[in-house]
């Protein structure tokens, strides 16, 4: 099997690897990458686990050919915290118990993120569309929910 | 925003808490490494040289295997090793042979014939997950397809195909001789016989898929020590390893199982399949393999909470009690045990639901269909029985004209209570619940409901236990003559009549451990009086009764055939019942003056019907009516 080199920005870090014909971003960020957070739900784009964002927008990983990486910008729920305190998505969802199980909660921190980035004050209404690519079967989505909008509330006041 | 409301009113004086941690969350131990992505669950620990297993899956719901040929997959680039039923040490196993509980009835990889659709019967490990899916997909099965069946009834009906070649009448056997599991509690005849309503019908729950966030899986890697390791994603670790050492016939303590940290289970990740599976081919390939199910083998062969199909009767008075409920259950077992045999008899133990009721029988199979085998879900072996039995406390409030919620309250067990398994109920709160409950729902009660409590009104008459209905020669529940005889019993008559004293003997019990465990007489099916076996007088209508079954009240569903002894029950009883010679005294106080008969020696079957016989005319308890 050939390998294909691929450069993208991984958490903000240059990084290169070889990649199978076919490999999907999932594999390549867990196994090439080392980058654990995504999680392998379906491989079919129907849960959510795997959400990382490109350039910005949330996709699903699983579903990315590596090779179209090429070139972007990979942001993952590893490089969230970029101090040394938790992003207040992060500490928000710690505290509101808005994961049991944990192994949503990589992704649904993405698609959290994705939205505040876009709109930093967004209706409930607007969280439910944002996160209901999503698949959660532990906790329930309203802890989530609430989780995500304390955390928009929180950042909207560090900015003004 | 918290919508909780503490009702610390109730049942003040059994708590001495303060509710202090409710409504407030407090944080996991684990969550700094969920929200940051760090948590390893199994899939998450990395090994150089990681081989990747797949199985060859039936298409089909039950059919043989001629032959397999993989001469174009074992040619293929990056297939390391084909993996065969006799590369398993010892390929017969059933989880709860762990606690000496069932058969060994389901293979690892099924050698000659598979029951269900995706049971594997092959596996490939190869350098990728890609080689190995390729492989797999050019692996060709010659099948012999043999007819299959999906429904409970349909299996045990005559002429069903054998599902399960361990237990040929497609039934798991309980106590390695009964085709299901009983419950009985007073006479469930009688008390239908003095209601003045009966209201029968039949519930069905299908098969529920648990679907955790992460499929199940485990990687199994040679450790330096002469061990293996192995990370998996499951819910019972020490199951896990027992179960793999088992099949592999490999020292446990060469086994260095590491878990835990669970994607979501939900009953679904106890069934001990992949961890096997990766251990064999880490000992076959000597390098690291990850077996992993994907989500499409997850929803196929993951096995789900099995479908239950329940019918009630209840004989309800008209005031709303309800004065006799009985059960015929049929619990979807899939093609294997597993864990259903076991769900029966936790959920027997629940009936009747948390209610006093008088009179109760309980008939519960568990059928072994050609379906994805069943295993543990959240409350399994109650939720679907619950899920009949409220469905029926309402049709039930219907047809007597009671408020539903009334109908609870004036049938809820109180403190005091006696459930049918013999246990007294205590800290009851059912009454509380539904009063709470109404008040919410702006439902007005009558004064008397609205002022029951749990903590009165139960006990005295309501704790004893009732004497239970058997037949002429002693046996709870109906005879099986014919098809399939029981143990003769031991020390029986001519007249096949029970001789007093050797109630509990005569079937192989264990000796009591302790005085107090000894066996009641009073307590159990059997009637045994001093002097030898006397009919009681409710007997007598019996005897005019035809000997054929036919007799059985009203035919359709009526789930206690037979229906042998006619006694009057308990609570309803018409009061000229002259049953009320005193019980005899147990055996053992007795016997201190008299000459101790010989011990009797248990009971061995010469034929035992259960190791795989196929027995003629298979179940004749379909819907609780002898089969014609």
């Amino acid at each position: 099997m050939s390998k294909t080199p691929v450069t993208f920005t991984h958490n903000g870090a240059e990084t290169a690897v070889f990649v199978d014909g076919g490999a999907n971003l999932l594999d390549v960020l867990r196994r090439g990458v080392g980058d654990l957070s995504p999680k392998y739900g379906c491989g079919q784009g129907t849960c959510g686990a795997c959400t990382v964002l490109i350039d910005g927008a949330p996709h699903l990983a699983c579903l990315v050919l590596a090779e179209a990486a090429a070139g972007r910008r990979i942001e993952t729920t590893a490089g969230l915290q970029t101090g040394p305190e938790p992003h207040p998505l992060q500490r928000h969802f710690m505290e509101g118990f808005a994961a049991q199980c944990g192994y949503c909660t990589p992704g649904m921190l993405m698609a959290a993120k994705a939205l505040l980035d876009a709109s930093p004050n967004p209706s409930r209404e607007q969280v439910i569309e944002a996160i209901s690519g999503n698949l959660c079967r532990c906790t329930g989505y309203e802890p989530i929910v609430d989780a995500i909008l304390a955390a928009a509330a929180e950042m909207r006041g560090r900015v003004a | 925003m918290s919508s909780i409301e503490f009702r610390k009113d109730l049942f003040a004086d059994e708590r001495d808490d303060t509710l202090s941690e409710i409504g407030h969350p407090r944080l996991r131990q684990d969550i700094l490494g969920h929200v940051t992505g760090r948590t390893r669950y199994y899939d998450d620990h990395l090994f150089d040289g990681l081989l990747h297993m797949r199985c060859v899956r039936s298409p089909h719901h039950h059919a043989r295997i001629r032959h397999i040929d993989t001469a174009a997959a074992e040619r293929m680039e990056g297939v390391v090793r084909i993996v065969w039923p006799t590369d398993v040490p010892r390929n017969l196993n059933t989880l709860l042979s762990l606690i000496g509980f069932g058969r060994d009835d389901e293979a690892l990889l099924s050698p000659t014939k598979v029951a269900y659709r995706g049971e594997p019967v092959l596996a490939v490990i190869a350098v990728t997950e890609r080689a190995a899916r390729e492989a797999v997909a050019a692996v060709r099965v010659d099948w012999e397809v043999l007819p299959h069946v999906l429904d409970v009834e349909e299996a045990i009906a005559p002429g069903a195909p054998s599902v399960n070649e361990t237990y040929p009448n497609n039934t798991f056997d309980y106590h390695e001789r009964y085709d299901h599991q009983k419950l009985r509690f007073g006479d469930v005849e009688a008390g239908f016989a003095a209601a003045d309503h009966i209201v029968e019908a039949e519930y069905q729950m299908s098969p529920i898929e648990q679907a955790p966030m992460e499929t199940c899986g485990a990687i199994a890697a040679p450790e330096t020590n002469d061990r293996y390791v192995c990370h998996t994603a499951t819910q019972a670790l020490f199951f896990s390893l027992g179960t793999t050492a088992k099949l592999l016939e490999i020292a446990s303590s060469r086994l260095h199982f590491i878990g835990g940290t669970v994607g979501g289970g939900f009953g679904g990740k106890v069934d001990s399949i992949t961890e096997p599976m990766a251990v064999l081919g880490a000992m076959l390939t000597g390098r690291p393999v990850k077996f992993m199910w994907d989500r499409e083998e997850e929803m196929q062969v993951g096995a789900p909470r099995g479908g239950e199909r329940w019918r009630i009767k209840d004989g309800v008075a008209a005031d709303g009690r309800i004065i006799a409920r009985s059960f015929t259950g049929f619990f979807d077992a899939g093609a294997y045990t597993r864990l259903s045999s076991y769900a029966i008899v936790k959920g027997t133990g629940h009936l009747p639901g948390p209610y006093t009721i008088p009179n109760v029988a309980s008939n519960v199979f568990c059928v072994f269909t050609n379906r994805t085998p069943a295993t543990a879900m959240r409350g399994f072996g109650i939720t679907g029985v619950d899920f009949a039995i409220e469905c029926h406390m309402d049709r039930v409030a219907e047809a007597v004209g009671v408020d539903p919620v009334e109908l609870r309250i004036l049938n809820a067990y109180r403190d005091g209570d006696m459930k049918p398994h013999r246990r007294v109920a205590k800290n009851c709160a059912l009454i509380e619940c539904c009063q709470v409950a109404a008040a919410k729902a702006g439902i007005r009660l009558s004064p008397e409901m609205a002022a029951a409590s749990s903590l009165t009104g139960g006990g005295g008459a309501r704790a004893e236990i009732p004497e239970t209905a058997t037949d002429e020669v002693g046996r709870i529940g109906e005879r099986r003559q014919r098809a399939m005889p029981t143990a003769p019993l031991e020390g029986a008559t001519a007249k096949r009549r029970v001789p007093a004293g050797t109630q509990g003997s005569s079937v192989g019990a264990a000796a009591p451990q302790r005085a107090d465990m000894a066996m009641d007489p009073r307590r159990v099916g059997h009637r045994v009086e001093d002097g030898g076996y006397q009919p009681v007088p409710g007997r007598a209508r019996d005897a005019s009764r035809p000997a054929a079954p036919a007799a059985a009240p009203p035919a359709a569903s009526a789930p206690m055939p037979g229906a042998n002894a006619a006694r009057p029950g308990r609570d309803p009883g018409p009061p000229a019942a002259p049953t009320a010679a005193p019980p005899a005294p147990p055996a053992a106080p007795s016997s201190s003056s008299a000459p101790r008969p010989p011990e009797p020696k248990p009971y061995e079957p010469e034929q035992p019907f259960q190791k795989g016989i196929k027995r003629p005319g298979v179940s004749r308890f379909l819907s609780g009516t002898r089969r014609r």
